[in-house]
């Protein structure tokens, strides 16, 4: 497969307090083994805070993990902090950590593009990510 | 001296090459191994058998020898579990104070001898629970302890000089120790009387569970005000938890894990060291935490390694007299990052495999992760299933009838030794860093990114093994089975973050502030003049200062850390 001409740009992050970073390390070197830009911005940040490296780094993905369960409380914040940066609908949003199945549909519903709960394999988050992370999504 | 007479080594040594060049040869002529090499989960190669010629050197006196003897590489103590069960010590916490009180009532009634504290994240990161960080997560994970008045309700009716509890909290252990120490003086419970643990354990936050609050020298430095304190008031507490349990989900292998472990606990030594405390007041009052994976004879290893290098450095190195200095003892978890979502009921399985390799080490507690972990915090089932799998280990199987049953298999020992060995490496190395001075060479290599990037390393191969396939997780990547959440699982209420914030504001109310504030700036002017804060966060608490309040006292004086990002 050839390479797109610039490479996908993500920008991945630990939201709130949770301190798991196994896998969102993981991802990260994945990722830039694949040949996107990577950059991990690490733990304990605020919504604001990852909006606003999404536009600095003027990601087309932004990736977050949390395994605390915060998710309903802290993802709907994320994206209007993404919204109020204008990023709404110009970033591929992915969500990983440990994520009850009841929870996957009212993320999407938020908007999340992609739901990545315990277990899932690289290469279907790889090609999740290559896939969509063109516009139009 | 060696086990083996050199007559007989030579004997068995011709005998395994004629086997070799025989049977051997002839059996994989029809059919050859299925993998080309054999390894632990660390990596360490692992023969297809073992014979005396590969613990010829070994010396039984000095590296088996005796339970409760050193080096303790049998065990602990003597008799083992045939003289006391290991303490089966589930840990529990979650929403309120008053929830996770009625948690701790239902698992004592149900079989559990200790009790163990998970707090949420806004406790272990230092922050109240109406601080703009807490949002989302108060009592989520854990419990939420604001102030004095939630560390009553925790223990209401527990009898706190019959069971032995434990604080599984870091950065802040100062505070939640202290609100410990202040519910027991209200209720009359002397001190002295008090038998527990707090985690305490700094310096793996930066690596390992990652809940740090302060920057790695300032947080060692309360570390060790906790460690001389309880020296002198709390003789009883076991004052940190060396914990490798967090290290190992991080990411490590089991030799990261011991080599990093033992060296934390090196630096905790030389600290009180350097304040001018004897090794032998402070010394057996240190405890370890491991976690278990799934390789059973690695592990086993680890544990018995563990034993033998600690003796060792404490006798040798910073030259302990008393045999309480040199006894390791333990606790174990089960690795929370094995359970899987596809097929969760074999979950149980892999708890029960990792619970039995950790009473084959010779572990003094033990807390088997819930089957339903990949999905949320344990439910009230699923703990049960846990204990029970204690109870099955305990009763059924007759593994505890004898001391360190594993002791004297050719295989194990040369395990015992190879992941010693690799674990020494990695400790020669930070000690390197640090010029000889393990609480420098710790510091180095924290703030260095050294040990975040080795674990990083190892838990990227380990996940492109499992990717690969060269690695089958059983319902994962092979035999695969569809995720199937379990029937019940843990139920968060929603309201337990509103009636914790009515319950802080409470406290804020009826409180003096004038109060609180005239110790929060004395325990500002303790830390600048670097003397030790205990006594002046007791008097914190007891006016009900909150934890957000010391902590964020401490943070004006040292600073935060922020995370690198190494990846």
């Amino acid at each position: 497969m050839t390479q797109p001409e610039f490479p996908i740009k993500v920008v991945v992050a630990k939201i709130g307090l949770d301190g798991h970073d196994r896998g969102i390390k993981i991802i990260a070197r994945s990722l830039r083994d694949e040949g996107m830009e990577v950059v991990y911005l690490g733990m304990r940040l605020t919504a604001e805070q990852i909006a606003a490296a999404a536009v600095e780094e003027d990601a087309d993905v932004v990736g977050i993990s949390l395994l605390s369960g915060a998710h309903l409380r802290l993802v709907p914040k994320l994206i209007d902090a993404l919204k109020s940066q204008g990023l709404d609908g110009q970033v591929l949003l992915v969500v990983g950590g440990t994520i009850p199945d009841q929870d996957v549909e009212p993320l999407k519903q938020m908007g999340v593009h992609g739901v990545f709960t315990v277990g899932t394999p690289m290469a279907s988050i790889v090609s999740f990510i290559k896939e969509r992370a063109v516009p139009p999504r | 001296m060696g086990l083996f007479s050199k007559n007989i080594l030579d004997r068995i040594s011709k005998r395994r090459r004629d086997w070799e060049g025989r049977e051997l040869a002839g059996a994989l002529a029809k059919s050859p191994e299925t993998r080309k090499q054999f390894t632990t989960l660390s990596g360490i190669e692992v023969g297809g058998l073992y014979t005396p010629e590969d613990v010829k050197d070994l010396d039984f006196e000095s590296s088996i020898g005796f339970p409760g003897a050193y080096p303790f590489t049998r065990g602990a103590y003597p008799t083992m579990y045939r003289g006391r069960p290991w303490t089966r010590r589930q840990i529990a916490g979650f929403g309120t104070a008053r929830s996770t009180n009625e948690r701790f009532r239902f698992l004592l009634d149900h079989g559990q001898t200790g009790l163990s504290t998970d707090f949420d994240h806004p406790t272990l990161t230092g922050y109240d629970s109406d601080d703009e960080l807490a949002e989302g997560e108060v009592g989520r994970v854990g419990v939420a302890i604001d102030s004095i008045r939630d560390m009553e309700e925790l223990f209401d009716g527990v009898p706190l000089d019959e069971v032995g509890i434990s604080f599984t909290i870091n950065h802040p252990a100062i505070t939640m120790l202290a609100m410990f120490l202040g519910v027991a003086e209200t209720r009359g419970v002397p001190w002295e009387a008090l038998r527990g643990t707090v985690q305490n354990d700094s310096l793996k936050e930066f690596f390992g569970q990652k809940t740090y609050a302060l920057p790695p020298a300032p947080s060692l430095k309360i570390t060790t005000d906790i460690v001389e304190f309880c020296t002198s008031h709390v003789p009883n507490w076991y004052t940190v938890s060396i914990s490798g349990y967090h290290t190992r989900e991080a990411g490590a292998n089991a030799v990261q894990e011991l080599a990093f472990t033992i060296a934390q606990g090196m630096a905790y030594v030389e600290s009180a060291m350097e304040r001018g405390m004897a090794v032998d007041d402070f010394g057996p009052r240190l405890s370890y935490f491991f976690g278990c994976h799934n390789d059973l004879f690695e592990e086993v290893a680890k544990f018995r390694a563990a034993r033998r290098m600690w003796a060792r450095i404490m006798k040798e190195r910073y030259k302990a007299k008393s045999a309480e200095s040199m006894r390791m003892r333990f606790h174990t978890q089960t690795l929370g990052s094995t359970l899987v979502r596809e097929g969760p009921k074999n979950n149980i399985t892999r708890g029960a495999f990792q619970a039995l390799a950790a009473v084959l080490g010779g572990t003094q507690s033990l807390h088997v992760s819930g089957y339903d972990e990949a999905y949320d915090i344990p439910s009230e089932e699923a703990m049960k299933v846990s204990l029970a799998t204690q109870l099955v280990i305990a009763h059924e199987t007759n593994v505890a009838n004898t001391v360190d049953p594993l002791a004297g298999s050719y295989f194990v020992e040369s395990l015992t030794d190879s992941v010693e060995e690799a674990a020494q490496e990695y400790i020669n190395t930070i000690e390197g860093m640090g010029d000889g001075s393990m609480v420098r060479g710790m510091l180095n290599a924290i703030e260095s990114g050294y040990i975040e990037s080795e674990i990083a390393g190892t838990s990227f191969e380990f996940q492109n093994e499992i990717e690969s396939g060269e690695y089958v997780v059983v319902g994962v990547n092979g035999y695969r089975e569809e995720a199937e959440q379990p029937e019940e699982v843990f139920e968060f209420d929603v309201e337990e973050e509103g009636r914790q914030l009515a319950r802080l504001t409470e406290v804020r109310r009826d409180r003096s502030s004038a109060d609180v504030e005239k110790a929060l700036d004395e325990i500002k002017r303790k830390s600048e003049a670097d003397e030790n804060i205990f006594p002046h966060v007791l008097d914190a608490v007891r006016a009900s200062a909150t934890e957000g309040e010391v902590m964020g006292a401490l943070r004006q004086v040292y600073g935060e850390y922020v995370d690198p990002g190494v990846f």
